[in-house]
């Protein structure tokens, strides 16, 4: 069996890697990967074939020569003729994708995680710093796990009766009217939500909702109502219990680990 | 009059006639005393930052060469190699070019502060004097030390060498510490505060009565329940603002050390790859072998002090990064999560980078080794961990971006389920230690290149070496994994560190174990010095361009951290730049800096080339010849 160029291989890595990632990892594997994304991880793949064939002269060499053969050998008339009819080819079925495409709106600009202010708030009441308050309640767990664990069922109660028509049954995101909304509500259950955030910023989140979001995370498009019009103090801090003791996943603290 | 002369007058008149034009608004100024003095065309706060950033540029080169000038002087002088020695008095020479123009930039930075931010410089004025005296007298220390240094390369050679190194060592010693001084004034402005545990007595007891006259309701006992050692006091007046602290409490601020340790590092790798470039640069235009081995094997210094650097950054980054966020969790939520997130990607495609063009320098060089073909094999597998793992570094966490309205809702949400993962610290750990233990690896074997260990036991080590290698990578890819799901704490604390200690431990294992293997070793081949590809002295180029637009970056975003305050919480920034730029300006003005310190080197190198030039053309006169002879 003739061996393959080290050009052809480069090809085949290179489309291999866009059809791997396209298809199988956002697809069969897993849900799609944004355009943006797989953009970018084909750049750094152009990237390692570009330093592998570089390191070396020789290796160089052999990757251009394929293309200097057909460029100028005779003998690749036919594939030279061929390659001009496929690149026209392709640059016009790639503006056809381009201006052929259903109108797309482009996703949210709203950061994700909008700068909490430096004092939290309850109405008009300060809590106090952000940096230092902590939940109330938490140190039942400890100290009265009765207490605690009444908390944490009036949490539930609560995230029952006012948040899971969103966030969903298993705290996941899945609500049911969270098909209709955008951006999609948050999901407790990923790694990267609950142990990001101290408990004060959940309660910033919900005490003011969409429209509490500060300006450096306009425009603000969270449906999340201002639930401190409508939930106390008390019952907001036991819902965040909830969400922690559901999940299984802790709150960030600041203190030294031990 | 010749015309060249002709030009070169009405050149300079024009350059004058512009630049009278553009400061004439600044005359027209109201006089009086202001709170904020606008800089005329480019406003004031573009004026400092430009200012600011070269300054800062030219002072890393000139911090960090010394550093490693010294360390190269020593080698040579305990190995009797005179190459050594004359490549670290290339380097101080250089080192002595921009020295000028880094204190001339500072005069220039100090000058817009005075005149634009007024009312901030006397606030910090009035905290820091001492320490500013304490600048001048060090700023003299280190300029009589650098010229000593420099000047007496020559006459101190032989039993005065030991002197001429202690002289070395003094320069490094001034120079840290001025870093150390300045250093103080920025990050107080960050972050001013410190903990209880280091704080004076005075302002303890300070802060203790504040929180009484806040609350009568507190007796002096209920007051400090909860206080630790490690609770964050604020070093001025809740209320009215007034700096209460000492000198020291305001210098000991919360992030002072950690960002010392990270520029004190960073200026190393900074001046390795500046040193670098230059000499890449020589490579490509030389004429001689000599001349392309020389800068050949000074390019190969510069790149491996560069990345001696380059290697523990990440982990003091980190270290700088917690910092902050236990300073300020708001203000960690701006620069991880929010604001400057995706400067956060910037930087990680950037040090990508830096280290694919590290490694591949190392890989090019192997090509001038003979008996160096034998690693080829395992450059494709070394070049597609390089390139996962920095895929998994510059996987931003949230997608809403850079995605469509559609692929938000295919994915169900602004992160990808499995991609997503990629987006925090603790899969972006994994990857950089994986990176640098890989980097580390291609060093390795460019260190064997050519030579044939001769140890009896050489089989055992390489077999011993191999399972270092496997057993790190899978405790760090564990620990990676185990990260996502412990609390965040003892993430950050404890599993974080845990990773980097493993990854250090292999390079210090690995390295003594290597250097006992190969201390007899044979070699099958010579290094062939000067017989580099032109393009892998473009990658030098390029990894230096890298690191100055980084350092610019960066530095955007720790100074951007404050926001709206000249000092955090403490005093406003009311003035009509009191805004973040946005990411796309920020990029646009570091680029201009990088441009701008890129041509003020080149023009401070080329006067040096030009000297050199002068003088070996002196040298080579039929009048030189016969002094020489006469000398003789």
């Amino acid at each position: 069996m003739k061996k393959l160029s080290l050009f052809t291989i480069c090809l085949i890595v290179l489309v291999g890697s866009w059809v791997v990632l396209r298809f199988a990892i956002g697809g069969i594997v897993s849900v799609p990967i944004p355009g943006s994304v797989i953009a970018m991880y084909m750049g750094l793949i152009i990237i390692a074939i570009l330093v592998h064939i570089s390191v070396e002269d020789s290796l160089f060499r052999e990757f251009l020569r394929p293309i200097r053969e057909t460029l100028v050998e005779d003998r690749r008339q036919v594939r030279r003729r061929v390659i001009a009819v496929l690149i026209p080819l392709f640059l016009l079925g790639y503006t056809y994708s381009i201006i052929a495409q259903r109108a797309n709106p482009p996703g949210s600009p709203r950061d994700a995680h909008p700068s909490p202010p430096l004092e939290l708030t309850y109405k008009d009441e300060v809590i106090g710093t952000m940096q230092d308050v902590v939940n109330p309640f938490r140190h039942y767990e400890k100290d009265d796990p009765e207490a605690f664990k009444a908390h944490v069922e009036n949490g539930r109660r609560v995230y029952y009766q006012n948040c899971f028509y969103c966030h969903g049954d298993h705290l996941d995101g899945q609500g049911h009217f969270a098909p209709h909304l955008q951006p999609l509500p948050a999901n407790f259950q990923d790694p990267g939500i609950i142990p990001n955030f101290q408990e004060a910023f959940f309660f910033w989140r919900i005490a003011k909702g969409g429209p509490g979001l500060p300006a450096a995370g306009t425009p603000w498009d969270s449906a999340m109502p201002i639930w401190e019009n409508h939930l106390t103090k008390d019952e907001i801090w036991d819902v965040i219990l909830f969400l922690s003791e559901y999940t299984g996943y802790q709150f960030r603290t600041f203190g030294e680990a031990h | 009059m010749s015309n060249k002369k002709l030009y070169l007058i009405l050149g300079c008149v024009f350059i004058a006639y512009t630049v009278l034009l553009t400061v004439a608004p600044a005359f027209a100024q109201d006089a009086t005393e202001a709170e904020y003095r606008a800089f005329p065309k480019i406003g004031s706060r573009n004026a400092a930052w430009i200012a600011a950033q070269l300054h800062l540029l030219f002072g890393s080169f000139i911090l960090g060469v010394p550093m490693f000038a010294v360390i190269i002087e020593f080698i040579g002088w305990k190995t009797k190699d005179m190459r050594y020695d004359r490549m670290a008095q290339e380097f101080i020479k250089l080192c002595m070019g921009a020295f000028s123009t880094t204190a001339l930039l500072g005069g220039v930075l100090v000058f817009i502060l005075i005149w634009c931010y007024p009312k901030v410089m006397t606030k910090l004025s009035g905290i820091f004097g001492p320490t500013m005296i304490f600048y001048v007298i060090l700023f003299f220390g280190e300029t009589f030390t650098l010229y000593l240094y420099s000047y007496g390369w020559d006459k101190m050679q032989g039993r005065h060498k030991g002197w001429h190194l202690f002289l070395g060592v003094l320069l490094n010693v001034f120079g840290t510490a001025i870093m150390f001084v300045s250093n103080a004034w920025l990050s107080y402005q960050t972050s001013p505060a410190t903990q209880y545990g280091v704080l004076s007595e005075g302002r303890r007891k300070s802060w203790i009565e504040e929180k009484l006259a806040a609350d009568p309701a507190l007796t002096p006992e209920t007051a400090m329940e909860g206080v630790t050692s490690h609770t964050m006091v604020p070093l001025h007046n809740e209320t009215t603002g007034e700096f209460m602290g000492t000198v020291w409490d305001a210098v000991n601020n919360f992030t002072w050390m950690p960002v010392n340790i990270h520029r004190l590092v960073g200026n190393i790798a900074f001046g390795g790859s500046i040193v670098a470039a230059y000499a890449a640069f020589r490579f490509l235009v030389a004429k001689t072998k000599e001349d392309k081995a020389h800068y050949d094997w000074m390019g190969y210094t510069g790149n491996f002090i560069a990345l001696c650097g380059l290697i523990p950054l990440p982990f003091l980054g980190y270290w700088l990064g917690r910092e902050i966020y236990m300073f300020n969790n708001t203000m960690g939520i701006n620069m991880m999560g929010s604001l400057f997130s995706w400067l956060f990607i910037i930087q990680a495609v950037m040090i990508g980078v830096l280290f694919i063009g590290a490694n591949y320098y190392l890989w090019s060089g192997m090509g001038r080794i003979e008996g160096a073909e034998i690693y080829a094999r395992y450059r494709p597998y070394m070049i597609t961990v390089i390139i996962i793992c920095v895929a998994i570094w510059m996987t931003p966490r949230t997608l809403s971006k850079i995605s469509t309205a559609s692929e938000l809702s295919a994915m169900g949400g602004a992160n990808h389920p499995h991609l997503g993962l990629f987006g925090l610290m603790t899969a972006k750990n994994t990857a950089v230690n994986i990176i640098i233990l890989t980097t580390f690896l291609s060093f390795l074997f460019y260190r064997r290149s050519g030579k044939i260990p001769t140890a009896s036991w050489k089989k055992i080590g390489n077999i011993g070496i191999s399972a270092l290698f496997f057993l790190a990578t899978v405790s760090i890819v564990v620990i990676g994994i185990v990260g996502f799901t412990v609390p965040t704490d003892l993430r950050v604390n404890i599993l974080t560190p845990y990773q980097v200690l493993v990854a250090l431990a292999v390079m210090a294992i690995v390295t003594i174990v290597d250097i006992f293997m190969y201390r007899k070793a044979t070699t099958s081949g010579t290094i062939k010095w000067g017989e580099m590809t032109d393009r892998s002295q473009y990658v030098l180029i390029l990894v230096a361009i890298t690191f100055t637009s980084l350092m610019g970056l960066m530095g955007y975003a720790r100074s951007g951290l404050r926001e709206a305050w000249h000092i955090f919480g403490v005093m406003q920034d009311t003035s009509p730049d009191a805004f973040t730029p946005l990411l796309s300006e920020a990029v646009n003005m570091v680029a201009i800096i990088m441009v701008a310190f890129f041509a003020l080197v080149g023009f401070i190198f080329w006067l040096g080339l030009w000297g050199e030039k002068k003088k070996e053309e002196k040298a080579a006169t039929p009048e030189a010849a016969v002094t020489a002879e006469g000398d003789d």
